[in-house]
């Protein structure tokens, strides 16, 4: 047999080949038989009435099969998107839940909001068409400001909610949080926007929806991170369609960090026109319409305070957040500000008490949801640039206040409702402080001087709350969903195994990392072992990938599937052998007897439950299957310490990041080369929104001026430096991988990291993200004027 | 007004009737059906579509279908040897995990042969300068720099 233990090991990608030559099969890859090409007609405008949809000369132009407008949609009885997840406001009251039309009914309220839609034999038709439809719009006044959309006398943009405020949410205890401060020697506090973020996965979002009139049945490929998610919502939310004669399938996607997590109009649309034309209807967004139509991240504008003794100990955290939610409430936007974010204020320390306030507001912009880490960043920056700045106001090393105030006992019950299972924030802050040679700080600090330029350092010591979610808690936080992941692991006669997964793969190589968790469990080669994964049609259920959840979570539904495999393995095995059950083994892929000389190899039992001519049939149903839901007792705490060492240019504001060091607790790692690639990725997206990213509405038209690839600077390789990476290992204590999750890390650690070296820098207090050179040498220039 | 459009296509000749405004990459994708070549941003920013036409890179997403006409154009699906045996660029991506979703992998390729062809011995500076029209959103470039570098010297010795 071999070694057959893969844990630990850097096994080359599964899919790796099929897409170096060509042969992956995205969503637009997918072109059935008499195919028709939709074209949506969006929202030029923030906020307008809209008084007039005349769809007449579209519809005669060459080759259009269909033109649908918000009253068709109406009319047809489709509902709007529904969210996932019910906040309740400090006054008890569920937040305010406006209609989210799939195409506009009476008004837009973003750039890009859908208006009508039209269906041609050609793409280039359907383009054409769109042109031709005359939408009268009443502009009305914008606000695409979370602060401006609260003032007195600000555009109403839902009936619903006249001061387009969607919640006021509280988590903590405030009256002591008010009293610890009053009570202390120190108290730092500061204010700060966190910036929004376009996601720009590189592969457009997609959709090609098939009616099949002989089965009544329908066929949606989409770019999706979560296909049963997307099916269950739109048929039983929007569609009222049969559940089981809708088949989602999310083939190979291009990137999704969030943004292909959400049930979109485009979905509903192309499904539901499907059966009207009675053909397939695809709908391939162009890049802009990923700007103005994705749901985008982040968006908070904080003020944040940190008190502490006179011994650097924190006594307590005070936090108000204005979250952006945008014009609509996309699938999960409700929770990311909320349940994600305040809850994880504790960051990586014994802070006692903890108060966090966030308002909610609609905004005439894109609709706000998940992005890379979610609620996390956010909660990150605000304790890593707190912490770093009460360190300097001190005149303390930063290093040595995080110490002082370090979690160091486990359990560890915050204040903000999470329950830490485990961790080691000393050991990961040690090693990246030698990694990062920080002894050596000083002396490349005068080197720098010396050459006229500013050398500075931060550090930044994250936690997340990964593996979401134990579904009793999730739901008694408002969720409307389950949160567990299914597996199902079929052994075929000849030994080879077929894995399929509720989790999906739009980069994270679980092909790969789930079949070393495979064959390292049955013994069995990684090469004979397949990855199921995007199908509703073959998957038995599935919540889909997001929040770092996929190995935590969707890993060991496959091992408990796995686990119930061995156990029948085990009375085939002992059958064979004429053993007790009691007395097989497994291990290395061969069943023995204890202290005998008698085995039985895994191909041969799996042969034998096919090919049951000696096998107990009175006791034991033939055949090798077996499946199994995952439901987590808790959430998974990956943490890390990162250090980023970076040199300005005082000349031109021009950072460059010198050093970037990123130490990892992602708890047991499967596959080290992967998670290593996780981070990359994650970093330079954290390095992005500090450096580089940030999408502008104007203020008075709604206009996304950030509307290209031109406008919006997504970090080029020239932008970011190579990584310096290490892990250290406390295994989660709750899932039997032993694993937290690696996805998001990355763009949750950075941006305090490299915000508190550029401040170091420069020696200001605060900067806005992104830090741009223009925005650098301004705090310079001012500093100097001052 | 449909017209004829010919050019050879990984060593084959291929024709087909097109719209005058059709796009190479269009071309590409839905006349041939070779689906390697990606569109992620229809405007020349991304490189996702990058192929090879007469020997240089070029973004498929930013020129006609016409403007081919008569050139030799190398696909993603053209690189690898026919027996499906992986370019050393492409092996040195496998190697290097300098891939995650795939999706602009295909044009990073096409790009980082074309780089080497310029640069036979690049240093990590001027890759990651000439990765300047490839945007890649999952692997933070890390990566796919050590790919470049490494994959250099056994691709400049292929000429």
């Amino acid at each position: 047999m071999g070694s057959t233990n893969f844990i630990g090991a850097s096994v080359k990608r599964k899919e790796d080949y099929r897409f170096l030559i060509g042969a992956g099969q995205y969503t637009d890859d997918v072109v059935p038989e008499r195919t028709s090409y939709a074209v949506f007609v969006r929202s030029p405008h923030g906020h307008a009435k809209l008084r007039k949809v005349d769809t007449a000369k579209a519809a005669k132009a060459p080759g259009v099969i269909a033109v649908y407008t918000g009253d068709d949609i109406a009319k047809a009885g489709v509902n709007g998107l529904p969210c996932g997840w019910l906040i309740t406001d400090v006054n008890g009251q569920p937040m305010k839940e406006p209609p989210y039309p799939v195409l506009a009914q009476g008004k837009v309220r973003y750039v890009g909001d859908r208006v009508a839609v039209v269906i041609a034999e050609t793409y280039p038709q359907a383009k054409d068409a769109a042109e031709l439809i005359e939408v009268d719009y009443e502009v009305l006044p914008a606000v695409t400001d979370a602060a401006a959309a609260r003032n007195k006398g600000a555009p109403v943009i839902h009936d619903i909610a006249p001061d387009n405020t969607c919640y006021v949410w509280a988590l903590g205890d405030k009256a002591k949080v008010d009293e610890a401060f009053k009570a202390a020697a120190h108290v730092t506090r500061l204010e700060f926007v966190n910036n929004r973020l376009i996601p720009n996965a590189i592969e457009p979002r997609a959709a090609v929806g098939a009616y099949s009139r002989g089965d009544e049945s329908y066929t949606l490929h989409v770019t999706s991170q979560n296909p049963h998610v997307e099916r269950l919502l739109m048929t039983a939310f929007v569609l009222g369609l049969p559940e089981h004669k809708v088949r989602v399938v999310a083939p190979d996607v291009g990137g999704g960090f969030g943004s292909k997590i959400y049930l979109y109009g485009e979905d509903v649309v192309v499904t539901w026109a499907s059966r009207q034309v009675n053909r397939p209807v695809k709908w391939t967004a162009e890049r802009m319409e990923s700007f103005t139509s994705d749901a985008h991240g982040r968006d908070h504008v904080t003020t944040a305070e940190l008190a502490l003794d006179k011994n650097g100990k924190f006594l307590a955290m005070r936090v108000h957040t204005t979250a952006n939610l945008g014009a609509y409430l996309s699938t999960f936007s409700s929770c990311i500000p909320t349940i994600l974010y305040a809850t994880l204020l504790a960051g990586q320390y014994a802070t006692p008490q903890i108060y966090c306030e966030v308002t909610a507001v609609f905004t005439n912009t894109a609709p706000v949801d998940a992005y890379r880490g979610a609620g996390r960043p956010e909660a990150a920056y605000v304790v890593e640039r707190l912490v770093e700045t009460a360190a300097r106001e001190l005149k303390v090393d930063p290093a040595e206040l995080r110490r002082r105030n370090f979690i160091r006992s486990f359990p560890y019950q915050t204040p903000v409702a999470l329950l830490y299972d485990t961790g080691n924030f000393d050991a990961t802050l040690d090693a990246a402080l030698e990694l990062g040679d920080v002894a050596g700080y000083a002396k490349r600090k005068a080197e720098s001087a010396a050459r006229g330029k500013l050398r500075g350092i931060g550090y930044s010591c994250y936690i997340e709350a990964c593996g979401i979610a134990p579904s009793n808690i999730a739901g008694a936080l408002g969720a409307r969903a389950g949160l567990y992941e299914a597996g199902e692991v079929r052994v075929h006669p000849t030994g080879k195994v077929t894995v399929f997964t509720g989790s999906h793969s739009h980069g994270q190589g679980h092909e790969t990392t789930f079949a070393q968790v495979v064959a390292s469990r049955l013994g069995i080669a990684v090469e004979d072992v397949d990855i199921v994964h995007g199908d509703t049609s073959k998957i038995p259920f599935g919540m889909g990938t997001y929040g770092s959840r996929s190995l935590a979570v969707g890993g060991t539904a496959i091992v408990k599937a796995l686990d119930k495999v061995v156990a029948k393995g085990k009375k085939i095995a002992a059958h064979l052998m004429e053993a007790a059950e009691a007395d097989v083994e497994f291990t290395d892929g061969v069943f023995k007897v204890g202290g005998t000389d008698k085995q039985v190899p895994f191909a041969q039992v799996a042969l034998t439950a096919y090919v049951p001519h000696n096998y107990p049939l009175d006791k034991l149903e033939p055949g090798l299957n077996e499946n199994a839901f995952y439901d987590p007792t808790n959430f998974t705490f990956p943490a890390g310490a990162y250090v980023c060492e970076v040199e300005v240019d005082p000349d031109t504001g021009k950072t460059m990041i010198e050093r970037f060091v990123a130490v990892d607790d992602f708890g047991k790692v499967i596959n080290p080369m992967i998670v290593a690639g996780q981070v990359h990725g994650g970093l330079t997206q954290g390095i992005g929104q500090a450096l580089l990213e940030g999408c502008r509405y104007d203020a008075e038209t709604g206009q996304l001026v950030t509307g290209t690839m031109m406008d919006y600077c997504l970090p080029r390789a020239g932008d970011v430096p190579s990584y310096q990476l290490d892990t250290r290992e406390t295994p989660c204590t709750h899932n039997p991988l032993g694993v937290k999750g690696c996805g998001e890390a990355g763009a949750i650690g950075a941006p305090p990291a490299l915000m508190n070296a550029i401040t170091d820098a420069i020696g200001v207090r605060d900067l806005p993200m992104p830090a741009t050179a223009e925005t650098v040498w301004r705090a310079l220039a001012a500093k100097q004027a001052a | 007004m449909p017209v004829k459009v010919s050019m050879t296509v990984n060593g084959k000749p291929v024709a087909a009737e097109v719209e005058e405004r059709t796009l190479l990459v269009t071309f590409i994708r839905e006349a041939l059906r070779l689906t390697g070549t990606h569109v992620g941003c229809d405007t020349a920013q991304c490189g996702a579509c990058t192929v090879h036409m007469n020997g240089n890179a070029v973004k498929a997403c930013n020129i006609l279908a016409l403007q081919a006409e008569g050139a030799n154009i190398l696909t993603i699906e053209g690189v690898a040897a026919t027996d499906g045996t992986l370019h050393p660029m492409q092996e040195a991506f496998r190697e290097h995990h300098a891939l995650q979703c795939g999706f602009c992998t295909p044009g990073m390729v096409l790009s980082a042969i074309d780089l080497v062809k310029r640069h036979p011995n690049p240093t990590e500076a001027v890759v990651r300068a000439e990765l300047d029209g490839n945007f890649c959103r999952c692997t933070g470039y890390h990566n796919i720099v050590k790919a470049i570098l490494a994959a250099a010297p056994k691709v400049a010795a292929m000429r």
